[in-house]
Protein backbone atom coordinates (compact mmCIF):
# COMPACT_ATOMS: atom_id res chain seq x y z
CA UNK A 1 0.00 0.00 0.00
CA UNK A 2 1.90 3.69 -1.08
CA UNK A 3 0.89 6.14 1.60
CA UNK A 4 0.19 8.41 -1.39
CA UNK A 5 -3.68 7.04 -1.70
CA UNK A 6 -3.58 7.68 2.33
CA UNK A 7 -2.55 11.57 2.10
CA UNK A 8 -5.16 11.75 -0.55
CA UNK A 9 -7.64 10.40 1.47
CA UNK A 10 -6.73 12.62 4.58
CA UNK A 11 -7.19 15.73 2.38
CA UNK A 12 -10.28 14.87 0.77
CA UNK A 13 -11.40 14.22 4.35
CA UNK A 14 -10.62 17.64 4.82
CA UNK A 15 -12.28 19.53 1.87
CA UNK A 16 -15.23 17.44 2.10
CA UNK A 17 -15.60 19.22 5.65
CA UNK A 18 -14.42 22.95 4.06
CA UNK A 19 -16.42 22.74 1.15
CA UNK A 20 -20.29 22.79 2.67
CA UNK A 21 -19.45 24.25 5.67
CA UNK A 22 -21.02 27.30 4.26
CA UNK A 23 -24.53 25.73 2.90
CA UNK A 24 -27.59 27.47 3.79
CA UNK A 25 -30.10 25.39 5.13
CA UNK A 26 -32.51 25.67 2.23
CA UNK A 27 -30.04 23.71 0.46
CA UNK A 28 -29.81 20.92 2.57
CA UNK A 29 -31.90 18.33 1.08
CA UNK A 30 -30.93 19.03 -2.71
CA UNK A 31 -27.23 18.82 -1.32
CA UNK A 32 -27.48 15.48 0.24
CA UNK A 33 -28.74 14.22 -3.48
CA UNK A 34 -26.32 15.45 -4.76
CA UNK A 35 -23.51 13.97 -2.73
CA UNK A 36 -25.70 10.49 -3.00
CA UNK A 37 -25.22 10.70 -6.55
CA UNK A 38 -21.64 11.24 -6.15
CA UNK A 39 -20.98 7.98 -4.35
CA UNK A 40 -23.03 6.59 -7.27
CA UNK A 41 -19.35 6.31 -8.52
CA UNK A 42 -19.79 2.78 -6.67
CA UNK A 43 -20.87 1.95 -10.39
CA UNK A 44 -17.08 1.88 -11.78
CA UNK A 45 -16.73 -0.60 -8.74
CA UNK A 46 -19.14 -2.69 -10.15
CA UNK A 47 -18.19 -2.59 -13.76
CA UNK A 48 -14.49 -3.74 -12.86
CA UNK A 49 -15.32 -6.89 -10.46
CA UNK A 50 -17.91 -7.53 -13.61
CA UNK A 51 -15.10 -7.09 -15.89
CA UNK A 52 -13.55 -9.60 -14.42
CA UNK A 53 -15.84 -12.11 -12.94
CA UNK A 54 -15.09 -16.07 -13.69
CA UNK A 55 -17.82 -17.68 -12.04
CA UNK A 56 -21.27 -17.55 -12.26
CA UNK A 57 -22.10 -16.66 -8.64
CA UNK A 58 -19.66 -13.49 -9.18
CA UNK A 59 -21.57 -12.27 -12.46
CA UNK A 60 -24.99 -12.72 -11.22
CA UNK A 61 -23.98 -10.31 -8.06
CA UNK A 62 -21.46 -8.48 -10.03
CA UNK A 63 -24.61 -7.61 -12.00
CA UNK A 64 -26.72 -6.96 -9.50
CA UNK A 65 -24.53 -4.58 -7.97
CA UNK A 66 -24.06 -2.85 -11.35
CA UNK A 67 -27.78 -2.58 -11.68
CA UNK A 68 -27.65 -0.97 -8.11
CA UNK A 69 -24.67 1.49 -9.12
CA UNK A 70 -26.16 2.41 -11.66
CA UNK A 71 -29.67 3.13 -10.42
CA UNK A 72 -27.91 5.34 -7.97
CA UNK A 73 -25.49 7.43 -10.19
CA UNK A 74 -28.07 8.30 -12.43
CA UNK A 75 -30.69 8.35 -10.06
CA UNK A 76 -29.26 10.60 -8.31
CA UNK A 77 -28.27 12.99 -10.31
CA UNK A 78 -31.97 12.96 -12.32
CA UNK A 79 -33.29 13.37 -9.08
CA UNK A 80 -31.39 15.78 -8.17
CA UNK A 81 -31.44 17.97 -11.10
CA UNK A 82 -35.25 17.80 -10.96
CA UNK A 83 -35.22 19.11 -7.10
CA UNK A 84 -33.29 22.08 -8.61
CA UNK A 85 -34.78 22.99 -11.11
CA UNK A 86 -37.21 24.36 -9.58
CA UNK A 87 -34.99 26.98 -7.64
CA UNK A 88 -36.28 29.77 -10.14
CA UNK A 89 -36.00 33.85 -9.00
CA UNK A 90 -39.05 35.73 -9.44
CA UNK A 91 -40.38 36.56 -13.03
CA UNK B 1 -1.34 4.00 -14.37
CA UNK B 2 -0.30 6.22 -16.85
CA UNK B 3 0.58 9.88 -16.42
CA UNK B 4 -2.52 11.04 -18.64
CA UNK B 5 -5.47 8.54 -16.93
CA UNK B 6 -3.76 10.36 -13.25
CA UNK B 7 -3.88 13.24 -14.65
CA UNK B 8 -7.42 12.80 -15.58
CA UNK B 9 -8.30 11.71 -12.30
CA UNK B 10 -6.92 14.88 -10.41
CA UNK B 11 -9.55 16.67 -13.19
CA UNK B 12 -11.99 14.38 -12.18
CA UNK B 13 -11.49 15.48 -8.46
CA UNK B 14 -11.62 19.38 -9.30
CA UNK B 15 -14.68 18.60 -10.81
CA UNK B 16 -16.12 16.87 -8.12
CA UNK B 17 -15.16 19.62 -5.89
CA UNK B 18 -16.34 22.68 -7.69
CA UNK B 19 -19.58 20.64 -8.26
CA UNK B 20 -20.27 20.32 -4.03
CA UNK B 21 -19.06 23.68 -4.25
CA UNK B 22 -21.71 25.07 -6.36
CA UNK B 23 -24.86 23.17 -4.84
CA UNK B 24 -24.03 25.13 -2.06
CA UNK B 25 -25.52 28.21 -3.43
CA UNK B 26 -29.06 28.56 -4.74
CA UNK B 27 -28.29 30.56 -7.93
CA UNK B 28 -25.48 27.94 -8.90
CA UNK B 29 -26.80 24.78 -7.70
CA UNK B 30 -28.36 23.50 -10.65
CA UNK B 31 -24.91 23.98 -12.52
CA UNK B 32 -22.96 22.43 -9.70
CA UNK B 33 -24.95 19.02 -9.83
CA UNK B 34 -24.01 18.98 -13.54
CA UNK B 35 -20.58 19.61 -12.84
CA UNK B 36 -20.47 16.56 -10.52
CA UNK B 37 -22.61 14.62 -12.96
CA UNK B 38 -19.78 15.72 -15.71
CA UNK B 39 -16.65 14.61 -13.41
CA UNK B 40 -18.69 11.09 -13.47
CA UNK B 41 -18.14 11.17 -17.08
CA UNK B 42 -14.92 11.59 -17.59
CA UNK B 43 -14.35 9.15 -14.60
CA UNK B 44 -16.16 6.55 -16.81
CA UNK B 45 -14.16 7.15 -20.21
CA UNK B 46 -10.89 7.01 -18.18
CA UNK B 47 -11.55 3.71 -16.04
CA UNK B 48 -8.72 1.50 -15.32
CA UNK B 49 -8.54 -1.73 -13.60
CA UNK B 50 -7.02 -2.52 -10.78
CA UNK B 51 -3.79 -3.63 -12.61
CA UNK B 52 -3.53 -0.69 -14.53
CA UNK B 53 -5.22 -2.11 -17.87
CA UNK B 54 -7.63 0.46 -19.33
CA UNK B 55 -11.00 -0.82 -19.45
CA UNK B 56 -12.68 0.30 -22.57
CA UNK B 57 -9.87 -1.30 -24.51
CA UNK B 58 -10.18 -5.42 -23.64
CA UNK B 59 -12.20 -6.34 -26.84
CA UNK B 60 -15.90 -6.89 -25.73
CA UNK B 61 -15.77 -10.35 -24.15
CA UNK B 62 -19.39 -11.44 -22.61
CA UNK B 63 -19.48 -10.22 -19.18
CA UNK B 64 -19.24 -6.37 -20.68
CA UNK B 65 -22.58 -7.21 -22.33
CA UNK B 66 -23.87 -7.97 -19.04
CA UNK B 67 -22.03 -4.56 -17.69
CA UNK B 68 -24.36 -2.86 -20.72
CA UNK B 69 -27.61 -4.36 -19.98
CA UNK B 70 -26.98 -3.99 -15.72
CA UNK B 71 -26.02 -0.14 -16.90
CA UNK B 72 -29.05 -0.04 -19.03
CA UNK B 73 -31.42 -1.36 -16.43
CA UNK B 74 -30.01 0.67 -13.67
CA UNK B 75 -30.50 3.60 -15.76
CA UNK B 76 -34.31 2.97 -16.17
CA UNK B 77 -35.00 2.34 -12.63
CA UNK B 78 -33.14 5.36 -11.74
CA UNK B 79 -35.17 7.21 -14.35
CA UNK B 80 -38.50 6.14 -13.69
CA UNK B 81 -37.51 7.05 -9.63
CA UNK B 82 -36.45 10.14 -10.53
CA UNK B 83 -39.09 11.65 -12.66
CA UNK B 84 -42.48 9.93 -11.13
CA UNK B 85 -41.24 10.49 -7.77
CA UNK B 86 -43.63 13.13 -6.18
CA UNK B 87 -41.68 16.08 -4.58
CA UNK B 88 -43.55 15.65 -1.30
CA UNK B 89 -41.89 12.34 -1.46
CA UNK B 90 -38.46 13.05 -2.25
CA UNK B 91 -36.56 11.96 1.11
CA UNK B 92 -37.90 8.53 0.29
CA UNK B 93 -36.03 8.80 -3.25
CA UNK B 94 -32.69 9.64 -1.55
CA UNK B 95 -33.17 6.85 1.06
CA UNK B 96 -33.64 4.53 -1.46
CA UNK B 97 -30.85 5.59 -4.56
CA UNK B 98 -28.41 5.87 -1.21
CA UNK B 99 -29.32 2.29 -0.21
CA UNK B 100 -28.62 0.97 -3.33
CA UNK B 101 -25.62 2.22 -3.79
CA UNK B 102 -24.55 0.62 -0.40
CA UNK B 103 -25.78 -2.48 -1.49
CA UNK B 104 -23.30 -2.20 -4.54
CA UNK B 105 -20.44 -1.04 -1.96
CA UNK B 106 -21.15 -4.32 -0.36
CA UNK B 107 -21.37 -6.49 -3.37
CA UNK B 108 -18.12 -5.38 -5.20
CA UNK B 109 -16.09 -5.37 -1.61
CA UNK B 110 -17.82 -9.22 -1.58
CA UNK B 111 -16.46 -10.43 -4.74
CA UNK B 112 -13.16 -9.02 -4.23
CA UNK B 113 -13.25 -10.70 -1.20
CA UNK B 114 -14.41 -13.66 -2.92
CA UNK B 115 -12.07 -13.54 -5.43
CA UNK B 116 -8.85 -13.24 -2.99
CA UNK B 117 -9.81 -16.06 -0.99
CA UNK B 118 -9.57 -18.01 -3.90
CA UNK B 119 -6.53 -17.05 -5.68
CA UNK B 120 -5.41 -15.83 -2.42
CA UNK B 121 -2.16 -13.66 -3.07
CA UNK B 122 -1.46 -10.00 -2.67
CA UNK B 123 -4.16 -9.02 0.03
CA UNK B 124 -2.36 -6.91 2.55
CA UNK B 125 -3.95 -7.00 5.92
CA UNK B 126 -4.85 -2.90 5.00
CA UNK B 127 -6.69 -4.09 1.68
CA UNK B 128 -8.54 -6.49 3.74
CA UNK B 129 -9.35 -4.36 6.49
CA UNK B 130 -10.91 -2.10 3.66
CA UNK B 131 -13.38 -4.97 2.01
CA UNK B 132 -14.69 -5.90 5.37
CA UNK B 133 -15.38 -2.45 6.33
CA UNK B 134 -16.99 -1.68 2.54
CA UNK B 135 -18.87 -4.81 3.45
CA UNK B 136 -20.10 -4.26 6.84
CA UNK B 137 -21.14 -0.45 6.18
CA UNK B 138 -22.12 -0.84 3.15
CA UNK B 139 -24.48 -3.42 3.93
CA UNK B 140 -26.06 -1.81 6.80
CA UNK B 141 -26.01 1.28 4.63
CA UNK B 142 -28.09 -0.51 2.59
CA UNK B 143 -30.82 -2.58 4.66
CA UNK B 144 -31.03 0.84 6.88
CA UNK B 145 -32.14 2.92 4.23
CA UNK B 146 -34.54 0.44 3.50
CA UNK B 147 -36.25 1.08 6.49
CA UNK B 148 -36.07 4.77 6.55
CA UNK B 149 -37.62 4.33 3.07
CA UNK B 150 -40.62 2.14 4.52
CA UNK B 151 -40.65 4.57 7.83
CA UNK B 152 -41.14 7.88 5.64
CA UNK B 153 -43.78 5.60 3.57
CA UNK B 154 -45.33 5.58 6.75
CA UNK B 155 -44.78 2.11 7.94
CA UNK B 156 -43.84 1.32 11.30
CA UNK B 157 -43.27 5.39 11.66
CA UNK B 158 -43.44 4.80 15.33
CA UNK B 159 -40.41 4.12 17.28
CA UNK B 160 -39.71 0.30 17.88
CA UNK B 161 -37.90 -0.30 21.30
CA UNK B 162 -37.22 -2.83 24.07
CA UNK B 163 -35.58 -2.81 27.22
CA UNK B 164 -31.86 -4.37 26.41
CA UNK B 165 -32.07 -3.14 22.68
CA UNK B 166 -28.68 -1.14 23.11
CA UNK B 167 -27.12 -3.67 24.99
CA UNK B 168 -28.49 -6.43 22.23
CA UNK B 169 -27.32 -4.11 19.44
CA UNK B 170 -24.01 -3.19 20.61
CA UNK B 171 -23.25 -7.45 21.07
CA UNK B 172 -24.46 -7.49 17.09
CA UNK B 173 -21.71 -4.99 16.68
CA UNK B 174 -19.10 -6.63 18.37
CA UNK B 175 -19.50 -9.86 16.84
CA UNK B 176 -19.32 -8.32 13.35
CA UNK B 177 -16.27 -6.50 14.49
CA UNK B 178 -14.93 -9.73 16.27
CA UNK B 179 -15.81 -11.85 12.98
CA UNK B 180 -13.89 -8.77 11.06
CA UNK B 181 -10.80 -9.51 13.06
CA UNK B 182 -10.87 -12.99 12.48
CA UNK B 183 -10.87 -12.74 8.98
CA UNK B 184 -8.20 -10.15 8.65
CA UNK B 185 -6.14 -12.48 10.17
CA UNK B 186 -7.31 -15.77 8.52
CA UNK B 187 -9.06 -15.16 5.24
CA UNK B 188 -8.18 -17.41 2.32
CA UNK B 189 -8.67 -20.35 4.95
CA UNK B 190 -11.41 -22.76 4.21
CA UNK B 191 -14.39 -21.43 6.40
CA UNK B 192 -13.11 -17.35 5.43
CA UNK B 193 -16.36 -17.74 3.38
CA UNK B 194 -18.47 -19.03 5.69
CA UNK B 195 -17.82 -16.25 8.15
CA UNK B 196 -18.08 -13.61 5.88
CA UNK B 197 -21.22 -14.79 4.98
CA UNK B 198 -22.19 -14.71 8.24
CA UNK B 199 -20.55 -11.29 8.57
CA UNK B 200 -22.46 -9.83 5.28
CA UNK B 201 -26.04 -11.42 7.14
CA UNK B 202 -25.74 -9.75 10.65
CA UNK B 203 -24.73 -6.43 9.43
CA UNK B 204 -27.75 -6.05 7.39
CA UNK B 205 -29.48 -7.31 10.27
CA UNK B 206 -27.90 -4.50 12.27
CA UNK B 207 -29.08 -2.15 9.86
CA UNK B 208 -32.20 -2.65 10.52
CA UNK B 209 -31.89 -3.40 14.20
CA UNK B 210 -29.96 0.40 14.12
CA UNK B 211 -32.67 2.28 12.23
CA UNK B 212 -35.81 0.77 14.23
CA UNK B 213 -35.99 2.42 17.34
CA UNK B 214 -35.46 5.78 15.32
CA UNK B 215 -38.83 7.70 15.03
CA UNK B 216 -39.89 8.57 12.08
CA UNK B 217 -39.38 12.56 11.93
CA UNK B 218 -35.64 11.65 13.11
CA UNK B 219 -34.82 9.97 9.52
CA UNK B 220 -33.52 12.70 8.36
CA UNK B 221 -30.75 12.95 10.01
CA UNK B 222 -30.36 9.01 9.19
CA UNK B 223 -30.65 9.08 5.75
CA UNK B 224 -27.92 11.65 5.81
CA UNK B 225 -25.86 9.54 8.17
CA UNK B 226 -26.25 6.36 6.17
CA UNK B 227 -25.52 8.50 3.47
CA UNK B 228 -22.25 9.46 4.48
CA UNK B 229 -21.74 5.58 5.16
CA UNK B 230 -22.33 4.87 1.87
CA UNK B 231 -19.94 7.37 0.88
CA UNK B 232 -17.09 5.62 2.78
CA UNK B 233 -17.90 2.27 1.88
CA UNK B 234 -17.32 3.53 -1.27
CA UNK B 235 -13.93 5.15 -0.26
CA UNK B 236 -12.91 1.58 1.09
CA UNK B 237 -13.90 -0.39 -2.15
CA UNK B 238 -11.62 2.05 -3.69
CA UNK B 239 -8.64 1.56 -1.54
CA UNK B 240 -9.25 -2.45 -2.13
CA UNK B 241 -9.64 -2.13 -5.96
CA UNK B 242 -7.39 -0.08 -6.21
CA UNK B 243 -9.40 3.53 -8.14
CA UNK B 244 -8.18 6.96 -6.99
CA UNK B 245 -11.15 8.39 -8.20
CA UNK B 246 -13.75 6.09 -6.33
CA UNK B 247 -11.40 7.10 -3.00
CA UNK B 248 -11.69 10.74 -3.69
CA UNK B 249 -15.64 10.79 -4.22
CA UNK B 250 -16.19 8.59 -1.62
CA UNK B 251 -14.46 10.57 0.92
CA UNK B 252 -15.64 14.37 -0.13
CA UNK B 253 -19.24 12.53 0.25
CA UNK B 254 -18.26 10.63 3.21
CA UNK B 255 -17.16 13.79 5.46
CA UNK B 256 -19.58 16.16 4.11
CA UNK B 257 -22.24 13.74 5.04
CA UNK B 258 -20.93 13.54 8.22
CA UNK B 259 -20.79 17.29 8.84
CA UNK B 260 -24.64 17.56 6.90
CA UNK B 261 -25.38 15.09 9.97
CA UNK B 262 -23.93 17.10 12.55
CA UNK B 263 -25.38 20.57 11.49
CA UNK B 264 -28.90 18.82 10.97
CA UNK B 265 -28.41 17.48 14.86
CA UNK B 266 -27.23 20.78 15.69
CA UNK B 267 -30.17 22.52 14.18
CA UNK B 268 -32.15 20.44 16.69
CA UNK B 269 -30.35 20.54 19.43
CA UNK B 270 -29.73 17.36 20.09
CA UNK B 271 -26.33 15.26 20.32
CA UNK B 272 -26.34 12.88 17.28
CA UNK B 273 -26.37 9.75 19.78
CA UNK B 274 -29.35 11.18 21.10
CA UNK B 275 -30.82 10.67 17.87
CA UNK B 276 -29.47 7.49 17.10
CA UNK B 277 -30.23 5.85 20.67
CA UNK B 278 -32.37 8.19 22.24
CA UNK B 279 -35.67 6.59 20.57
CA UNK B 280 -36.85 10.11 21.03
CA UNK B 281 -40.75 10.70 20.62
CA UNK B 282 -41.83 7.01 21.50
CA UNK B 283 -44.11 8.79 23.58
CA UNK B 284 -43.23 7.49 26.54
CA UNK B 285 -41.24 8.69 30.03
CA UNK B 286 -41.51 12.16 30.75
CA UNK B 287 -41.92 13.42 27.05
CA UNK B 288 -45.41 15.20 28.14
CA UNK B 289 -43.45 17.67 30.50
CA UNK B 290 -45.24 21.20 30.69
CA UNK B 291 -49.35 19.61 30.53
CA UNK B 292 -50.07 20.41 33.86
CA UNK B 293 -49.97 24.28 33.34
CA UNK B 294 -52.32 24.35 30.55
CA UNK B 295 -55.42 22.87 32.57
CA UNK B 296 -57.78 25.08 32.54
CA UNK B 297 -56.75 26.78 29.47
CA UNK B 298 -58.25 26.59 25.93
CA UNK B 299 -57.54 27.07 22.43
CA UNK B 300 -59.50 30.09 20.57
CA UNK B 301 -60.83 28.42 17.25
CA UNK B 302 -61.38 31.12 14.63
CA UNK B 303 -63.30 30.95 11.19
CA UNK B 304 -61.99 30.91 7.82
CA UNK B 305 -63.53 34.34 6.86
CA UNK B 306 -62.51 36.09 9.93
CA UNK B 307 -58.79 34.69 9.14
CA UNK B 308 -58.83 35.81 5.51
CA UNK B 309 -59.76 39.77 7.20
CA UNK B 310 -57.02 39.26 9.35
CA UNK B 311 -54.53 38.81 6.79
CA UNK B 312 -56.55 40.83 3.87
CA UNK B 313 -55.35 43.92 6.30
CA UNK B 314 -52.38 43.34 7.58
CA UNK B 315 -48.77 44.66 6.55
CA UNK B 316 -46.52 41.76 7.36
CA UNK B 317 -47.45 38.29 6.95
CA UNK B 318 -45.33 35.17 7.66
CA UNK B 319 -45.72 32.04 7.36
CA UNK B 320 -44.31 28.88 8.67
CA UNK B 321 -44.47 26.10 7.10
CA UNK B 322 -44.18 22.54 8.32
CA UNK B 323 -44.86 19.05 7.26
CA UNK B 324 -48.89 19.56 7.69
CA UNK B 325 -47.95 21.36 4.50
CA UNK B 326 -46.14 18.43 2.57
CA UNK B 327 -48.70 15.82 3.75
CA UNK B 328 -51.69 18.12 2.37
CA UNK B 329 -49.87 19.04 -1.08
CA UNK B 330 -50.64 22.21 -0.07
CA UNK B 331 -47.63 24.39 -1.19
CA UNK B 332 -49.34 25.33 -4.44
CA UNK B 333 -51.82 26.84 -2.47
CA UNK B 334 -49.73 28.31 -0.38
CA UNK B 335 -48.07 30.25 -3.25
CA UNK B 336 -51.56 30.99 -4.27
CA UNK B 337 -52.22 32.64 -1.20
CA UNK B 338 -49.14 34.38 -0.99
CA UNK B 339 -49.54 36.17 -4.22
CA UNK B 340 -53.16 37.06 -3.59
CA UNK B 341 -51.72 38.97 -0.88
CA UNK B 342 -48.70 40.41 -2.74
CA UNK B 343 -51.54 42.00 -4.91
CA UNK B 344 -53.14 43.73 -2.01
CA UNK B 345 -49.74 45.34 -0.75
CA UNK B 346 -49.10 42.70 2.02
CA UNK B 347 -45.90 42.16 2.37
CA UNK B 348 -45.37 37.96 2.65
CA UNK B 349 -42.19 36.26 3.59
CA UNK B 350 -41.74 32.49 4.44
CA UNK B 351 -39.89 31.22 8.13
CA UNK B 352 -38.04 28.07 7.52
CA UNK B 353 -37.23 26.34 10.22
CA UNK B 354 -33.75 24.47 9.23
CA UNK B 355 -35.57 21.48 9.98
CA UNK B 356 -39.09 21.61 9.47
CA UNK B 357 -40.66 18.89 7.13
CA UNK B 358 -38.76 15.45 6.95
CA UNK B 359 -35.37 16.70 5.48
CA UNK B 360 -33.44 20.13 5.87
CA UNK B 361 -34.41 22.56 2.98
CA UNK B 362 -37.33 20.01 2.79
CA UNK B 363 -39.93 22.99 2.75
CA UNK B 364 -37.58 24.97 0.24
CA UNK B 365 -37.82 22.00 -2.04
CA UNK B 366 -42.12 22.44 -1.73
CA UNK B 367 -42.11 26.03 -2.04
CA UNK B 368 -39.95 26.22 -5.47
CA UNK B 369 -41.64 23.80 -6.94
CA UNK B 370 -44.87 25.85 -6.11
CA UNK B 371 -42.85 28.91 -7.57
CA UNK B 372 -42.38 30.32 -4.61
CA UNK B 373 -39.17 32.83 -5.37
CA UNK B 374 -36.56 32.05 -2.58
CA UNK B 375 -36.01 35.49 -1.88
CA UNK B 376 -38.90 35.58 -0.13
CA UNK B 377 -38.03 32.09 1.92
CA UNK B 378 -35.91 33.40 4.80
CA UNK B 379 -34.06 31.54 7.53
CA UNK B 380 -34.93 31.12 10.96
CA UNK B 381 -32.19 32.79 12.29
CA UNK B 382 -32.63 35.77 9.59
CA UNK B 383 -36.31 36.20 10.41
CA UNK B 384 -36.78 35.40 14.04
CA UNK B 385 -35.20 39.44 14.82
CA UNK B 386 -37.99 41.23 13.12
CA UNK B 387 -41.21 38.47 14.40
CA UNK B 388 -42.19 41.67 17.09
CA UNK B 389 -42.72 43.46 13.67
CA UNK B 390 -45.28 41.01 11.97
CA UNK B 391 -48.49 41.03 12.03
CA UNK B 392 -50.05 38.42 11.40
CA UNK B 393 -47.54 34.94 11.46
CA UNK B 394 -49.74 31.98 9.33
CA UNK B 395 -48.65 28.65 10.82
CA UNK B 396 -49.40 25.84 8.45
CA UNK B 397 -49.15 22.31 9.70
CA UNK B 398 -45.91 23.09 11.29
CA UNK B 399 -46.25 22.43 15.80
CA UNK B 400 -42.52 21.61 17.21
CA UNK B 401 -40.84 24.20 15.73
CA UNK B 402 -42.99 26.79 17.16
CA UNK B 403 -43.19 25.65 20.17
CA UNK B 404 -42.11 28.35 22.72
CA UNK B 405 -41.44 25.69 25.22
CA UNK B 406 -38.21 25.12 23.54
CA UNK B 407 -37.22 28.68 25.13
CA UNK B 408 -39.36 28.48 28.41
CA UNK B 409 -39.86 25.01 30.06
CA UNK B 410 -36.38 23.69 31.28
CA UNK B 411 -37.94 20.24 31.33
CA UNK B 412 -39.06 20.29 27.95
CA UNK B 413 -37.70 17.53 26.04
CA UNK B 414 -37.76 20.13 23.39
CA UNK B 415 -35.97 22.59 25.65
CA UNK B 416 -32.89 24.48 23.92
CA UNK B 417 -33.88 23.62 20.44
CA UNK B 418 -34.02 27.26 18.01
CA UNK B 419 -37.31 27.74 17.02
CA UNK B 420 -39.07 30.61 15.17
CA UNK B 421 -40.54 32.35 17.28
CA UNK B 422 -43.97 32.69 15.95
CA UNK B 423 -45.16 33.84 19.43
CA UNK B 424 -44.05 37.41 19.34
CA UNK B 425 -46.13 38.36 16.33
CA UNK B 426 -48.99 40.17 16.78
CA UNK B 427 -51.51 37.67 15.55
CA UNK B 428 -50.71 34.16 15.27
CA UNK B 429 -53.11 31.66 13.34
CA UNK B 430 -52.02 28.11 13.23
CA UNK B 431 -53.63 26.06 10.69
CA UNK B 432 -53.87 22.52 12.01
CA UNK B 433 -56.50 19.32 11.48
CA UNK B 434 -56.42 18.51 15.07
CA UNK B 435 -55.03 19.08 18.74
CA UNK B 436 -52.78 15.87 17.94
CA UNK B 437 -48.87 16.23 18.82
CA UNK B 438 -46.43 17.20 16.98
CA UNK B 439 -43.32 14.73 16.57
CA UNK B 440 -41.87 15.36 19.79
CA UNK B 441 -45.07 14.42 21.12
CA UNK B 442 -45.55 17.21 23.75
CA UNK B 443 -47.86 20.11 23.76
CA UNK B 444 -47.31 23.44 22.10
CA UNK B 445 -47.79 26.14 24.43
CA UNK B 446 -48.15 28.51 21.42
CA UNK B 447 -51.71 26.58 20.73
CA UNK B 448 -52.21 28.67 24.14
CA UNK B 449 -51.69 32.13 23.59
CA UNK B 450 -54.01 34.84 23.46
CA UNK B 451 -52.84 36.18 20.55
CA UNK B 452 -53.16 32.69 18.76
CA UNK B 453 -55.97 31.68 17.38
CA UNK B 454 -56.38 27.97 15.27
CA UNK B 455 -58.26 27.07 12.01
CA UNK B 456 -58.61 23.57 12.06
CA UNK B 457 -58.99 21.49 8.69
CA UNK B 458 -56.86 19.89 5.86
CA UNK B 459 -54.76 22.67 5.25
CA UNK B 460 -55.30 22.67 1.29
CA UNK B 461 -59.09 22.91 2.03
CA UNK B 462 -58.62 26.02 4.56
CA UNK B 463 -56.27 27.66 2.19
CA UNK B 464 -58.43 27.63 -0.94
CA UNK B 465 -61.35 28.82 1.42
CA UNK B 466 -58.83 32.04 2.25
CA UNK B 467 -58.11 32.70 -1.43
CA UNK B 468 -61.46 32.45 -2.19
CA UNK B 469 -62.20 34.85 0.55
CA UNK B 470 -59.34 36.91 -0.21
CA UNK B 471 -60.63 37.15 -3.77
CA UNK B 472 -64.70 37.84 -3.46
CA UNK B 473 -63.74 40.99 -0.81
Amino acid sequence: MDTNVLFIFILAVFVGFEVISKVPSMLHTPLMSGTNAIHGIILFGGILVLADASTHLAQALGFVAVIFGSANVFGGFMVTDRMLQMFKKKK
Amino acid sequence: MSSTIALTIIGVAVLFIIGIKLLSSPKTARRGNLVAAAGMLVALLVLHKPGGDYVWSQGWPFNYTLIAIGTVIGLIIGAIGAYSVKMTAMPQMVALFNGLGGGAAALVASLEFYRGAHSFEGITAFIAVAMLFATLIGSLSFSGSIIAYLKLEGKFEKPMTFPGQNVLNGLILLVILGLCGWLTVNDGVDNATTAFIVMFALALFFGIAMVMPIGGADMPVVISLLNSFTGLAVAADGFAINNLAMIVAGTLVGSSGTLLTLLMCKAMNRPVTNVLFGAFGSGGGGGKAGTGDLAGKSVKPIQADEAALLLAYAQRVVVVPGYGMAVAQAQHQVRELSDELGKRGVEVQFAIHPVAGRMPGHMNVLLAEANVPYDQLCEMEAINPTMDRVDVCLVIGANDVVNPAAREEKTSPIYGMPIIEADRCKSVIVMKRSMAAGFAGIENHLFYKDNTRMLFGDAKASLQTLITQLKAS
